[in-house]
């Protein structure tokens, strides 16, 4: 058995990464299309206020911090719905309110040398209790079931809000919805990367997934799979480094990013060499354009003036018959053309 | 004002849109007058007027986007506030690009169309993606439907937000400018795109700046100005009264509108003598908005 099994604060450690990168990425990739990347930073703010208040009445943090934080979601729902320009200093207000109350409340409690307040800012993973993590087992199930169900319509509202409401969906609650639940993921993950931490567990692997997707639903899979992959990765890695695994974990999922996005650069470089564009034509190829349709992989081709025309984005790429274009032979070639 | 539009509603069949002294505002102020016309079901109807005239108010009323402040308005034979099913109103909103913070193909964005018409715990049914597929025929991009929506091009991108507008089976079709800002080789397919729904009947109406892009489509034209219906009737009947408008600008009151024309249709050449030959016919004259 490995080493790192033997320990049970680190199975305990390993089994809240597994949930808390499976669960942030799942809610973020909505926070990403609706451009709200930093909200989940703002809903942690002001869970540091719960904790502090869980803490000060000897009771439960996570309780008292999951209610801050739900009730600070909603509230950033009803600011912006209002519209108001004054809506965004309100929200600034609530948020560092939150965690300067947090700090002020934590230190009068545990006295300045606290080791609670940096262990929700930044993270304390060890320290997760069996039944710390059966609360956040069933927190993770409860986001990971409201999001898949409304996983279309979260992508509506979120991609389309007036488009949602004039066909009649529910956009405020939806959005009220989706603030909640940022706000439980972040409890979730306080323990985990910390308070402070949290948007980069949300955000970063949704930022590596659309590297790589190319539809909505192959974008999440990927991005839980950069979450899991980071945060289980962090805690392992931090472990035998004796690194603080909150950082750890935030710092693998940006070397994730960084390395998804170098090779995708290097192999848009390698296939904008080989992929030639067709004359600018004025003619918009379709099912019914009149040009002969020809199945070409996973695509069709029109026959054009002897050309073969695939769509490629808003442009034609000229696709090669290995007969007519005598440059390359080999039919591999032809195939990456479309990439 | 109140002109009636040639194709006035059968009784058998209920209007599928009815304003009856009906104006529509935000936080309870009217911006438009009472407004009275009846749409025909299958009536394509292109609805023009400068910024600021109530065509917007007007559509974004009907879709429940703006308050409906007095009047009476039926849609399908339903007044407008007892309309369950919103989806019987398919909406293709202007816009010139779909959101790109995300990843979505095509088939993706379609199917969002659907999502209002059944419970939020109910998945898609193979009938619902079965219609997925043909509204993306319908607008010529069925080859297209796993394609990331964010590769295409403008009109490309606009025909998909009509498509999703099909998915959801409307009975009418209200569409924002659905040609402004999509280059000529794409208003064309748009165009294609717009006389195969009239073909197949739907009812449409269209709020546009660009008449010359739905010459052959459009069976009647309502133009707004002020917050209240400046003119109703053919599109025959619309080229003699903007001939009759130059013609008395140009005896001798000159450019007293003081419209510019700068901007319009700078992508069709063919901006004078569209539909009857009967002087400038680029529709509503006001400012381009960039």
């Amino acid at each position: 058995m490995l080493e790192i099994l033997t320990y049970d604060f680190m199975r305990y450690a390993l089994l809240a990464a597994l949930l808390v990168g499976a669960v942030a990425p799942l809610v973020g990739i909505f926070l990403v299309q609706r451009r709200l990347s930093l909200i989940g930073d703002g809903l942690g703010h002001v869970a540091l206020a719960g904790v502090a208040v869980g803490l000060l009445m000897d009771g439960q943090p996570i309780v008292t911090a999951l209610i801050a934080a739900v009730l600070a979601g909603v509230a950033v729902e009803v600011i912006r719905a209002r519209g108001r320009t004054s809506g965004d200093i309100a929200l600034a207000v609530m948020f560092y309110g939150g965690i300067a109350a947090g700090v002020v409340i934590i230190n009068r409690v545990d006295g300045s040398q606290s080791s609670n307040l940096t262990g929700y800012l930044f993270g304390a993973i060890t320290t997760t209790s069996p039944g710390d993590l059966v609360v956040f087992a069933v927190l993770s199930l409860v986001i990971v079931a409201v999001t898949v169900v409304l996983r279309q319509r979260l992508f509506l509202a979120a991609g389309d809000e007036e488009y949602a409401r004039a066909s009649g969906l529910p956009v405020m609650a939806l959005n009220i919805t989706l603030s909640v639940l940022t706000a439980v993921t972040v409890v979730v993950s306080m323990r985990v990367v910390g308070l402070l931490l949290i948007s980069a567990l949300m955000i970063v692997p949704n930022a590596a997934a659309q590297q790589v997707a190319r539809s909505f639903r192959s974008a999440t899979l990927w991005a839980v799979l950069f979450g899991v992959l980071s945060s289980v990765g962090g805690v392992i890695t931090s472990f035998y480094a004796d690194t603080a695994a909150g950082g750890t974990i935030v710092l693998l999922a940006i070397a994730l990013f960084l390395v998804v996005a170098a090779v995708g650069a290097l192999i848009a470089a390698l296939t904008a060499r080989r992929h030639r564009i067709a004359e600018r034509h004025p003619h918009e190829h379709g099912p019914d354009c009149g040009h002969e349709a020809v199945p070409h992989g996973d695509h069709v081709d029109y026959l054009h003036g002897g050309h073969r025309h695939a769509p490629h984005g808003a442009h034609y790429d000229e696709h090669a018959d290995p007969t007519t274009y005598s440059g390359s032979s080999d039919p591999a070639d032809q195939e990456q053309v479309t990439r | 004002m109140l002109v009636t539009g040639p194709a006035a509603a059968s009784a058998a069949h209920p209007a599928a849109v009815r304003l009856d002294h009906a104006s529509f505002g935000y936080a309870g102020r009217p911006f438009t007058e009472g407004v009275t016309l009846t749409i025909a079901p299958g009536e394509v109807v292109a609805l023009l007027g400068p910024n600021g005239s109530g065509k917007s108010t007007l559509v974004r009323g009907l879709l429940g986007l703006n308050d409906h402040v007095a009047g009476r308005v039926e849609v399908l034979g339903t007044p407008l506030a007892s309309l369950a099913d919103r989806s019987r109103l398919g909406y293709v909103p202007q816009r010139h690009t779909l959101s790109a913070s995300v990843r979505s193909t095509v088939r993706e964005v379609i199917a969002t169309g659907q999502l209002a018409g059944r419970p939020w715990w109910r998945r898609s049914t193979a009938a619902d993606r079965a219609t997925v597929v043909r509204a993306a025929e319908t607008v010529g991009l069925a080859d297209r439907l796993d394609a990331d929506v964010a590769t295409l091009s403008g009109g490309q991108q606009r025909r998909v937000l009509i498509a999703r507008a099909l998915a959801a089976r409307p009975e009418v079709l209200i569409m924002d400018e659905p040609t402004a800002g999509v280059d000529a080789a794409n208003q064309d397919v748009l165009a294609a795109v717009l006389r195969r729904l009239a073909g197949m009947g739907v009812t449409m109406l269209v709020v546009t700046h660009e008449l010359a892009a739905l010459r052959g489509i459009v069976d009647r034209i309502i133009e707004m100005d002020a917050g209240h219906v400046a003119f109703d009737g053919t599109p025959r009947q619309y080229a003699e009264h903007r001939a009759a408008i130059s013609r008395a600008a140009d005896a001798g009151h000159g450019d007293h509108h003081g419209y510019d024309h700068h901007g319009y249709d700078h992508e069709d050449g063919s901006e004078g003598g569209l539909l009857s030959g009967a002087g400038p016919m680029d529709g509503p004259v006001e400012e381009a908005t960039p």
